[in-house]
């Protein structure tokens, strides 16, 4: 009765009739599901596999010297005597001052373009511009801070001078995300503020900021992950690589978690190899809880309606 | 509750159509007794009154289609909607009939005493009475009622049927007064009418209530014409 | 006592170069419902948001002509549309509280506005507002639960509720029940017609038995001029005019549904 229907090679699947013009081919059609399944499941394996792959080495290698005299010496020509006190302090201090200088300077970039420039074609220039500068390689900054902060201001090697630096290479990131933040907030709601005769900064103040602070949080959060991993900028304006003090102040110089690695990593001995791997775990374990805090401050700040 | 608006130009349509009814019956009762006793003034007022009754007739009927063309009734009140428009109908009618006997009665105005028969009066008052209490069943969307008024159509028709054979009995005897007995004929007659359109009322009314299209008499004289 | 709430006259709105609508002359009636119907894409929805300068928000949209509100053209470049827009108020198609409390969203208008009063007065105003949208009974056990916790309907009952409290002199509807079940729907109708005792209702509605059904007077408007492009309102008169004897035949057309 059904002349169309093609003969199916699996045997316990029963066919429905068909009507000639279908050839449904199910059979082919699940086998290419299936092939293109795998070579996904495979490309994620692959990443997971060589995350995996380093941390276990860097674990291996790191846990011995993951001892209290890590964090309480000073760098050492011995390794047994060796940690990165100065290094830790300068990478929190650097983290925090940055945080607290780029936030509301991006932020309110951000909100300015987003919500308040004219659109017209210098805020469209501005707009790509720091769309481009989000793609900047840091050096790039590095080099503009050590002319800029480091000589021009005679600020010197100093910590403000790293913050400052640090702030230029994240302030772009965090302006894009600001935006693209602000840019999911509804137009209901804004239209719905507007409407009942609200001016535009009280809007954004109590309607589209509340709204989008998530988003935003979350873009800080992202930009200064990216910041504590940098180096080549810090090392650019002079960071030093062997501190042997506390630090006093902003205006005194600084180390910072990357550079003390990189420092170990190019030394010869192999012991100085592990305590570079030990310093990877403490920089990730200082980026987890700093992003940690970050979004349980985000939770603590947004309430969700 | 949510058909507030609907619920409420319904009630206000009702309203206006019971004091049509109200309008009609009395000039049914006024056009009867004015003829009794020749009073030429009531007559002309119930010529009068007609015209309002056809205005107010034109108002609820525009009001209904109003409703009908923005409220979307369905159902029972598509049917109480249709009713009304087909019951404002027959109530212009019966006013019609009124103003009829009215017009007899100002035709004859210079005539000798026409031997107008008693039995009018009453035959005025049962058309009148079952025209009230029919607009009554059909505003309390009584359907028991509205199937029991018709059968009072009998006491109508019996009272038309003797008001004829007097009337006829009177051409015998005196066939110069052909004219004048034709004329009261047609004032009985119209009396009758307006009893079979209370009929059609109480259909109406049954239709609006059950949805049911029930015939409810068929008459003698309809039967004939 | 002038019967008109808002004047329009010669209303024209440009997207740009392309012109939306043209030369609109209306008179919306006070304490009315008015409802704008049309065929969609004629320009409904833009000419209500000109009776309260929300097109501007929309980036280059102009407008030229007059609205006379309270004796004042409201596109007067004295007059400031922050102003405009709290005594012309609006409701919007989907339902838009703000993420916030029952009680915030609609003390929050009031608070902008500079509303004068103690804690307790505002207390009194949120509830008078709840109570003019209906709302009151279902919510007031719970002011301080989200605004987006309530359905659809009560959703849209609440920013009926945003609006009342500012008493505004006009409230201009945007398809105001067109995400809502039949129910809410009916209910939010209901509402408008309590509403027109203190308020002037200018109503969009794809809907065109909706319109029936809720409005006193009807604008019909549709595409015109050449390559029919430009909306325009092409018949206004009392609702049941419109839909028992529409003077215009693409209006007879249309609302007996062999439009097109």
């Amino acid at each position: 009765m059904t002349k169309g229907i093609q003969q199916t090679t699996s045997s316990e699947r029963r066919a429905l009739p068909e009507p000639f013009i279908f050839e449904p081919n199910l059979d082919r059609r699940k086998v290419i599901a299936r092939i293109w399944e795998s070579v996904a499941l495979i490309a994620i394996l692959l990443g997971i596999g060589m995350l995996l792959t380093l941390l276990v080495r860097v674990f291996l290698d790191g846990l011995p010297y993951l001892r209290p005299q890590l964090f309480t010496e000073f760098p050492s020509r011995f390794p047994d005597k060796a940690g990165l006190r100065s290094a830790l302090q300068g990478s929190i201090w650097l983290m925090v001052l940055t945080a607290l200088i780029s936030f509301p300077l991006g932020v309110g970039a951000g909100i300015y373009l987003e919500e308040f420039a004219p659109k017209n074609v210098v805020t469209r220039f501005i707009e790509i511009n720091v769309a481009n500068l989000a793609g900047v390689p840091s050096i790039i900054y590095g080099l503009l801070g050590l002319g800029l902060f480091v000589r021009g201001l005679g600020l010197g090697r100093s910590l403000i001078a790293g913050v400052l630096t640090m702030t230029l290479v994240i302030l772009p990131v965090i302006i894009v995300s600001t935006r693209e933040a602000l840019r999911a907030v509804p137009t209901s709601i804004r239209e719905a503020a507007l409407a009942l005769g609200a001016s535009r900064w009280e809007m954004v103040r109590d309607h589209v900021l509340v709204y989008s602070m998530g988003g935003i949080l979350t873009g800080m959060i992202l930009a200064l992950s990216r910041g504590i991993g940098e180096t080549a900028p810090l090392i650019t304006i002079g960071a030093l690589t062997y501190i042997a003090f506390d630090l006093r102040g902003p205006l005194d110089i600084f180390t910072v978690l990357p550079i003390q690695i990189f420092n170990w990593v190019s030394m010869p001995q192999e012991a100085f190899h592990r305590l570079a791997a030990s310093g990877i775990i403490v920089l990730l374990a200082v980026l987890l809880s700093m992003n940690a805090l970050a979004i349980w401050l985000r939770n603590r700040l947004q309430k969700r309606w | 509750m949510a058909r507030k608006i609907l619920d409420q130009q319904l009630q206000e349509v009702k309203e206006k159509l019971l004091i049509l009814g109200a309008m009609v019956e009395q000039a049914l009762l006024e056009s009867a007794e004015s003829l009794r006793k020749r009073d030429m003034k009531t007559a002309r007022r119930v010529i009068a009154t007609d015209r309002e009754v056809n205005d107010r007739r034109f108002a609820i009927e525009a009001l209904t289609i109003g409703l009908i063309a923005t409220q979307q009734p369905v159902a029972g009140d598509l049917r109480r909607l249709a009713a009304i428009l087909e019951i404002a109908g027959e109530l212009e009618r019966i006013g019609d009939y009124a103003k009829g006997i009215a017009v007899i009665n100002l035709r004859m105005e210079d005539r000798p005493n026409p031997p107008v028969p008693g039995d009018l009066i009453p035959m005025a008052q049962k058309a009148a009475d079952m025209l009230h209490r029919a607009l009554l069943a059909f505003v309390n969307e009584d359907a028991e009622a509205a199937r029991a008024i018709p059968r009072e159509d009998d006491e109508v028709d019996a009272l038309y049927l003797r008001i004829y054979r007097d009337l006829m009995n009177v051409v015998v005897c005196d066939p110069s007064a052909v004219e004048r007995i034709n004329w009261l004929l047609w004032a009985a007659h119209n009396l009758e009418r307006a009893a079979d359109r209370v009929t059609n009322i109480c259909e109406r009314t049954i239709y609006a209530v059950t949805g049911e299209m029930a015939e409810m008499d068929v008459t003698w004289d309809e039967l004939e014409g | 006592m002038d019967q008109t709430a808002l004047e329009i006259r010669n209303l024209r709105v440009y997207y740009g170069d392309f012109l939306a609508i043209k030369d609109v002359n209306l008179s919306i009636p006070k304490n009315q419902i008015t409802a704008i119907i049309g065929p969609s894409g004629v320009g409904k929805s833009t000419l209500l948001r000109a009776l309260n300068r929300m097109n501007e928000l929309v980036p280059g949209c102009r407008t030229e002509g007059e609205v006379i509100f309270d004796g004042v053209n409201i596109y007067d470049p004295r007059v400031d549309p922050v102003e405009v827009r709290r005594r012309i108020g609006m409701v919007f198609q989907k339902p838009n509280p703000f993420p916030k409390s029952i009680y915030e969203n609609v003390a929050w208008g009031l608070r902008i506005n500079g509303f004068r009063g103690t804690r307790a007065q505002m207390d009194e105003a949120v509830e008078r507002a709840l109570r003019a949208a209906a709302l009151w009974d279902e919510v007031k056990d719970k002011l301080h639960q989200s605004g987006l916790s309530l359905s659809g309907g009560q959703q849209q009952r609440l920013c009926i509720a945003r609006v009342v409290a500012l008493q505004p002199e006009v409230i201009l509807l945007d398809e105001p029940a067109s995400a809502l079940d039949p129910i809410a729907t009916l209910k939010i109708e209901e509402l408008m017609r309590e509403l027109k005792r203190d308020y002037t209702l200018v109503i969009v509605t794809h809907n065109m038995q909706q319109a029936a059904r809720v409005s006193d007077y009807t604008a019909m408007m549709m595409l015109t001029g050449e390559e029919e492009r430009s909306g325009t309102v092409i018949e206004f008169g009392p609702t049941k005019t419109i839909f028992t004897n529409p003077r215009d035949k693409r209006t007879e057309d249309y609302v007996t549904g062999r439009f097109g």
